[in-house]
């Protein structure tokens, strides 16, 4: 996680149409300017057939630009960086760590001090669910450390603005004209 | 209505679009297309090219002079990605395109089928949007979103792949009512409040000019920025594509800006107070050093595209939606400014640095070529040109009084383009007579194309500027790179015999006192003519700005006696 001291990551959410290949329309314009994706996380929003999705780029330049490109992509419908915004953000992590007699009520301890959920139980692991923004879900991993952590997943943070603002007004805009031609207004001498 | 197959679905979408003309190859995935084509015929003319990358370029220059989305076809695999190049040209330079490419049988995508490419894939990023049809019935909805995707907002290519067996396939034909995109919604008027600013910023302006660039076209700004030019007493630059958007012979018109520019545009654009720049996007070869770009300027920036505002520069006033529009707009709002002292400093620039004086001397050099061409057709016809030498001396020695008969590759800088794209603004012109100014580097790259030529029998004037070398390339290996000459020289072919075994006239002028009447000649000639200028070997081009200098840093001309180099092919 030391890459994050460095570099600027930006929140951004989108509402697209629920089509193949949208994803890959908006990875290329982030790909084509260097910017890697720390989290993508896309699911169904409030309407059929739109997704919403919410990135973490990381951005070591402005991110406007290419966010305005990916605006532009057909099948999104909006996008907007909330970075600077008044947002909530969760993650949800599931840990799972190895275990014997000695230690389980030590896990388990730590569990509930995080609110984190033991989700399954075997003899030799649990599987801890825990529920937060990232430096929670850090900072639940790092006291495991102590301990054998056979595996760790992530889903990626998902954001919305705070209070009843609507993340993705839509755009009542005027009606495109159509591309009139080019006959020239003015003779030619 | 009836079933259609999806191939006649495609054609009767194109005839409701009002396509006229399309070109392309066919080939075994879009086959039942063209199985197609003759029920539609002559409503919906088809060419054949010789090579797919043609088909595209041709169907962009008939675009930028019909004002109509171009079509062209290709079948899958090598088809397609033989296309791509032009796709991405006119992707560069916001052209309408609808390309059409057959794809593989639907059982075989992703299979790696024979002649299969993911060419939907491959032209993410150089389409406005693309599309893979595998529903027969939605071909009606997918054309038209094509056309208007492609011909609304800031225009660009559209690519469309429709399987083998999906054109096969019959379904009944709905033609959508409307088109209904939630995500696209192009912004095409600007907000007053910024219209007031800019007008306020261009009433206080002391040494303001006015960047017009390729939108003014695309938009048919011409009255509207000639408006604003002459009410508020403004001089005009136009940027390359924005050639012949504002008149050529205009006492406010200044030329082109940038790396060769005229000197006295990038010192006025250096020394000035306020940039109004009208649909064009600060492209690296007009600003320079982009740190150093006009630093005592403010700017007002009309643009349609949300992404270009604030991309290169950061505008004080920023009118977004479409320049006419903006222009409208705007217009309402200047007054008369008298500015001689703006006025007698340029003045001053132009007659201490001439950049565009031809130098007495006995070679048959480039520009006087290029400026014959325009006492004897006297700027009535369409100029078409490639990428290179040429193409700089064609828009700097050349005065375009003719809306939109400037027709080059900008973005891209695609050599190559001058000749299909001939053909393109012929297809749409068809009495008009078109001189397509070339390089003997680019005629060679599409020059199979003569075969096309000489078969629909378009009198297209081919001015090949021969100094048997990659001249522009040649010009930074001498500047840029210690004169070290690396495969830039060439052997041309004997260019009138090749015109001949084509079926086409070909003439050559040697000396300077053959260039007009090979002019004359070639023009007399009902058909087409290919004219090979032998010019001076070892002309560059200026002015020049250096890669990486600012525009304050332009190198008008140089003696040319320190810099003459020998070439040899």
């Amino acid at each position: 996680m030391s890459q994050r001291d460095k570099i600027q990551p930006h929140t951004i959410i989108a509402l697209v149409e629920d089509r193949p290949g949208v994803l890959n329309r908006i990875v290329s314009k982030w790909r084509q300017r260097g910017f890697n994706i720390e989290s993508l996380a896309v699911g169904h929003s409030e309407t059929a057939g739109l997704s919403r999705m919410t990135f973490v780029v990381d951005a070591n330049t402005d991110a406007e630009q290419v966010v305005k490109q990916v605006d532009k992509l057909v099948d999104v419908v909006n996008i907007r960086d909330i970075s600077t915004e008044e947002i909530v953000s969760r993650e949800m992590a599931m840990i799972k760590v190895r275990v014997d007699a000695g230690n389980r009520s030590h896990i388990i301890e730590i569990a509930d001090l995080f609110r984190a959920s033991i989700v399954d139980v075997s003899s030799e692991s649990v599987i801890l669910e825990v529920t937060g923004d990232e430096a929670k879900v850090d900072a639940l991993f790092e006291l495991l450390s102590d301990y054998t952590v056979i595996e760790l997943v992530r889903t990626g943070r998902v954001a919305m603005l705070r209070g009843s603002a609507v993340s993705h007004p839509r755009d009542e805009d005027e009606e495109p004209e159509r591309f009139q031609g080019f006959e020239p207004p003015y003779s030619v001498k | 209505m009836a079933e259609l197959t999806g191939a006649q679905m495609v054609m009767e979408s194109l005839v409701r679009e009002g396509t006229e003309h399309v070109f392309g190859i066919p080939g075994g995935a879009n086959l039942p297309l063209y199985d197609a084509i003759p029920q539609y015929y002559p409503k919906v003319r088809h060419y054949l090219v010789k090579h797919e990358q043609c088909a595209a370029h041709a169907a962009d220059a008939y675009a930028r002079v019909s004002g109509k989305v171009g079509v062209c076809f290709a079948t899958s695999g090598p088809g397609a990605t033989n296309i791509v190049t032009g796709i991405a040209n006119a992707w560069m330079d916001s052209v309408p395109l609808v390309c059409i490419t057959g794809a593989v049988i639907s059982a075989l995508i992703g299979r790696d089928g024979f002649q299969e490419a993911d060419i939907t894939g491959i032209t993410i990023p150089i389409t406005k949007h693309n599309y893979l049809v595998l529903d027969v019935a939605e071909i009606p909805k997918v054309i038209r979103e094509a056309f208007h995707i492609a011909s609304t907002g800031r225009p660009g290519p559209v690519l469309v792949d429709i399987p083998r067996d999906v054109f096969q396939q019959k379904a009944e034909f709905v033609w959508p009512e409307k088109v209904e995109l939630k995500g696209y919604r192009p912004r095409l008027y600007p907000d007053p409040a910024e219209v007031a600013k800019a007008a306020e910023l261009i009433a206080e302006a002391k040494r303001p000019v006015i960047l017009s660039g390729h939108g003014i076209i695309i938009s048919q700004a011409y009255d509207e920025i000639r408006e604003l030019a002459e009410k508020a007493n403004i001089p005009v630059i136009t940027t390359l594509l924005g050639i012949s958007g504002f008149p050529g012979t205009h006492p406010l018109y200044m030329g082109m800006p940038g790396m060769h520019g005229m000197y006295w545009n990038n010192i006025a654009i250096h020394e000035s107070d306020l940039l109004i720049a009208a649909g064009m996007r600060f492209d690296d070869r007009i600003t320079g050093r982009l740190k150093d770009f006009a630093p005592n300027a403010k700017i007002i920036h009309m643009e349609i595209d949300p992404a270009e505002i604030g991309k290169n520069v950061r505008p004080t006033a920023t009118l977004q939606g479409d320049v006419r529009n903006s222009l409208r707009e705007l217009n309402k709002h200047v007054q008369h400014v008298e500015r001689p002292d703006w006025f007698a400093r340029i003045e001053g620039l132009r007659r201490d640095h001439p950049s565009i004086t031809i130098r007495e001397t006995a070679d048959v050099l480039p520009q006087y070529v290029i400026q014959k061409l325009y006492e004897v057709t006297g700027g009535d016809c369409y100029v078409v040109t490639g990428v290179g030498q040429h193409q700089m001396w064609a828009a700097q020695f050349f005065w375009y009084d003719k809306p939109n008969s400037f027709v080059t590759s900008g973005g891209l800088g695609t050599m190559g383009f001058e000749v299909p794209a001939a053909m393109g603004v012929q297809a749409a012109k068809p009495g008009e007579l078109v001189w397509s100014v070339c390089g003997d580097g680019g005629f060679q790259m599409t020059m199979q194309e003569l075969a096309t030529i000489a078969e629909y029998e378009w009198p297209i004037k081919f001015a090949i500027i021969n100094n048997n070398s990659l001249g522009m390339v040649r010009q930074w290996q001498q500047l840029f790179y210690s004169n070290n000459i690396v495969a830039t020289p060439m052997r041309n072919p004997d260019f009138v015999k090749l015109a001949e075994a084509f079926g086409v006239l070909g003439l050559r002028a040697t000396c300077k006192e053959e260039v007009e009447p090979v002019i004359r000649q070639a023009m007399e000639h009902d058909g087409p003519v290919v004219c090979d200028f032998q010019v001076k070997g070892d002309e560059n081009c200026y002015p020049m700005v250096p890669p990486g200098a600012s525009l304050g840093e332009t190198v008008d001309l140089p003696t040319y006696e320190d810099e003459r180099v020998e070439v040899t092919a």
